[in-house]
């Protein structure tokens, strides 16, 4: 879909006001992911404001787009886009990791049916979504709607992720777009130390899957990539973004530190200041 | 006696009773669901033979997901179909689907609500020759004690069938256990099968039974011919069949209890967790009566017949019936 200057800058705003979100959320829960979240932004926010085919007045639409959040852990991304784009209110964002919240630590179906997939454990994501892919080609509505998975590249160390990516590529999902958030690192450390997935996009196209590789902070050429994705018919397609993690606040940059552990409020107030200063 | 109302076969006890697998009438009854319900599809781990489901792939190719022998991937892909509306059955042999796939079964299939059918065959020592690697024993524990799915260990082929169809209705996700070998054919087409319902198979002509033996699954021949032998003996007993492991028929259980105040469980599976604990728990919580258990003892399987294995692992009619006398000098 065409996306003019004017709507990048509109999108640049939203993706800031989604980081703040981010940053205020988890700073009130006191725990959670930090870097993917703020890493995926942008792409976040590409997706429920411009790409996507949803109505959040009407999140049961049997005719939506569906979406596979795969690494559950960073669903502060997810709810902060859902809340910005009316699927319930912003405050509700406060509520993350709560007894009694919708929001649950990792996404929970039960609790919030407006999700597709409960998620968090790795590796199980892009199976879902090729079994939803399947079912559309089963009932010839591969052409109407789009499959989106978003996964990690932490999670390509799991079997059941191959085993996917090898179905997929067998059965020829046209309407099947993963989105790897190649943010380069996991819990331990840089993904090359830890296990090493280079060369990343010749094994992808290895199992028959089209690949594009782009950044994830470039909404032009995001948009672009997705487009090219959908007009391939004859395979799958996986787009590898690259993307920092942490992007938006500095200190958290690029720190595999900030993988797993949340800000606390003094630090989420000096990221919160430096969020503000780029309105 | 024969329980004269649920219309059993009345060959039951013939030297010749027809044999049948239950995996076969599985690969029927998933065939006819097809025919029923366009929105039944089957997935399978390259053991669509082995496990029946070819009846239903050659009926419905397009309905039917080749996935190669990659379990996890199995079920994953089942929970996204299902989320589109479809009613996946994925089948293969128990000790790999539920056995190496259980989280992935938890995270996108119970905890989400799925209806997927997860069909492991094979299970028990009854799968002889292959070994103890193949030989599932854990399965009902590993799929009972999870919230939000039913488990189904038919007694027969004619059962098995059942309650594939049966299943296709529920709405929510289940676990329908199988053995490999042909087993006596104990129902016939007019026997009533529901989920969460136990039935009497074997009772006293007159009064009152004095111990209660409540089976599932492929032991379900040997205990009614031990509570025939036993009548001989003068020790009456009643035969519960407990296809339904989850949900159970808590009333029927506790039923049994009240009347025999003494019972025996008898199953191809670990003692720890399997039905015999699903039923210790109906019964310590409502009616605590002596119970003796029927079952594997804390190991692993290994390589020979069907026969052989069932008799070493103490699971023969001489056990059944051992169990049922020492449980009578139990009561109170």
């Amino acid at each position: 879909m065409f996306l003019s200057e004017e709507k990048i800058l509109e999108l640049e705003k939203k993706a800031n006001d989604i980081r703040m979100s981010i940053i205020e959320m988890l700073v009130e829960a006191g725990s959670g992911h930090t870097a993917g979240p703020l890493g995926m932004a942008d792409i976040f926010t590409l997706f429920y404001f411009h790409i996507l085919k949803h109505d959040p007045k009407n999140p049961f639409w049997e005719e939506r787009d569906r979406v596979v959040l795969s690494n559950g852990h960073i669903c502060p991304v997810l709810y902060a886009a859902m809340a910005h784009a009316g699927y319930f209110p912003i405050e509700e964002l406060k509520t993350l990791r709560k007894f009694g919240t919708r929001l649950q630590g990792h996404p929970h179906r039960e609790y919030l049916p407006y999700i597709e997939t409960s998620s968090g454990p790795l590796g199980c994501g892009l199976s879902q979504a090729v079994g939803m892919a399947l079912a559309d080609k089963m009932n010839k509505k591969d052409k109407d709607r789009f499959i989106y998975c978003f996964m990690s590249d932490g999670e390509h160390d799991e079997g059941n992720t191959w085993e996917a990516i090898m179905l997929a590529g067998k059965n020829k999902l046209r309407n099947l777009i993963a989105i790897v958030d190649r943010n380069n690192i996991q819990i331990e450390g840089f993904t090359e130390d830890v296990m090493p997935l280079e060369p990343l996009q010749s094994k992808w196209r290895a199992f028959n899957w089209h690949v594009i590789e782009v950044s994830g902070h470039d909404f032009g050429a995001l948009n672009e990539v997705v487009e090219e994705a959908q007009t391939i018919y004859e395979k799958p397609t996986v787009i590898i973004a690259h993307t920092i993690p942490g992007k938006g606040v500095r200190g958290f940059e690029r720190n595999y530190k900030w993988h797993g552990k949340a800000p606390n409020k003094e630090e989420g107030e000096m990221a919160l200041d430096e969020l503000k200063n780029r309105r | 006696m024969l329980n004269p109302n649920l219309k059993l076969n009345p060959k039951i006890f013939n030297s010749d009773v027809e044999q049948a697998s239950m995996r076969k009438g599985f690969g029927e009854g998933l065939l006819k669901a097809g025919e029923i319900n366009k929105n039944v599809v089957g997935l399978c781990a390259d053991l669509t033979e082995s496990t029946q489901m070819n009846f239903f792939a050659d009926k419905f190719p397009k309905r039917f997901v080749q996935v190669g022998v990659a379990e996890q991937n199995l079920v994953t892909v089942a929970s996204g179909m299902a989320a589109m509306g479809k009613i996946p059955f994925c089948s293969s042999y128990a000790i790999f689907s539920p056995g190496r796939n259980w989280e992935q079964i938890r995270t996108t299939i119970t905890f989400d609500d799925r209806p997927v059918k997860i069909v492991g065959s094979h299970a028990g020592v009854s799968v002889g020759a292959d070994g103890g690697t193949h030989q599932a024993l854990e399965d009902i524990a590993l799929m009972r004690v999870m919230p939000n799915i039913d488990v189904i260990s038919p007694g027969d082929a004619i059962e098995a069938k059942k309650a594939t169809l049966a299943l296709v209705k529920t709405g929510k996700p289940a676990y329908l256990r199988l053995v490999r070998e042909k087993t006596p054919v104990i129902t016939t087409e007019k026997t009533p099968f529901g989920i969460g319902r136990a039935e009497i198979y074997w009772m006293p002509d007159v009064g009152l039974a004095q111990v209660g033996i409540i089976v599932t699954g492929g032991l379900l021949h040997r205990a009614l011919i031990v509570a025939k032998e036993l009548e001989k003996e003068g020790i009456k007993t009643k035969v519960m069949n407990l296809s339904s492991i989850k949900p159970i028929d808590v009333k029927a259980i506790v039923s049994l209890a009240k009347e025999c105040k003494a019972i025996v469980t008898a199953e191809e599976h670990q003692i720890a967790g399997g039905m015999g604990s699903a039923v210790a728990e109906v019964l310590a919580q409502n009616f605590p009566v002596p119970m003796e258990f029927i079952g594997i003892r804390d190991l692993f399987g290994q390589s020979g017949t069907p026969d052989e294995l069932i008799e070493h692992y103490g699971m023969g009619k001489n056990s059944i019936k051992e169990a049922v006398k020492k449980v009578l000098k139990r009561k109170i």
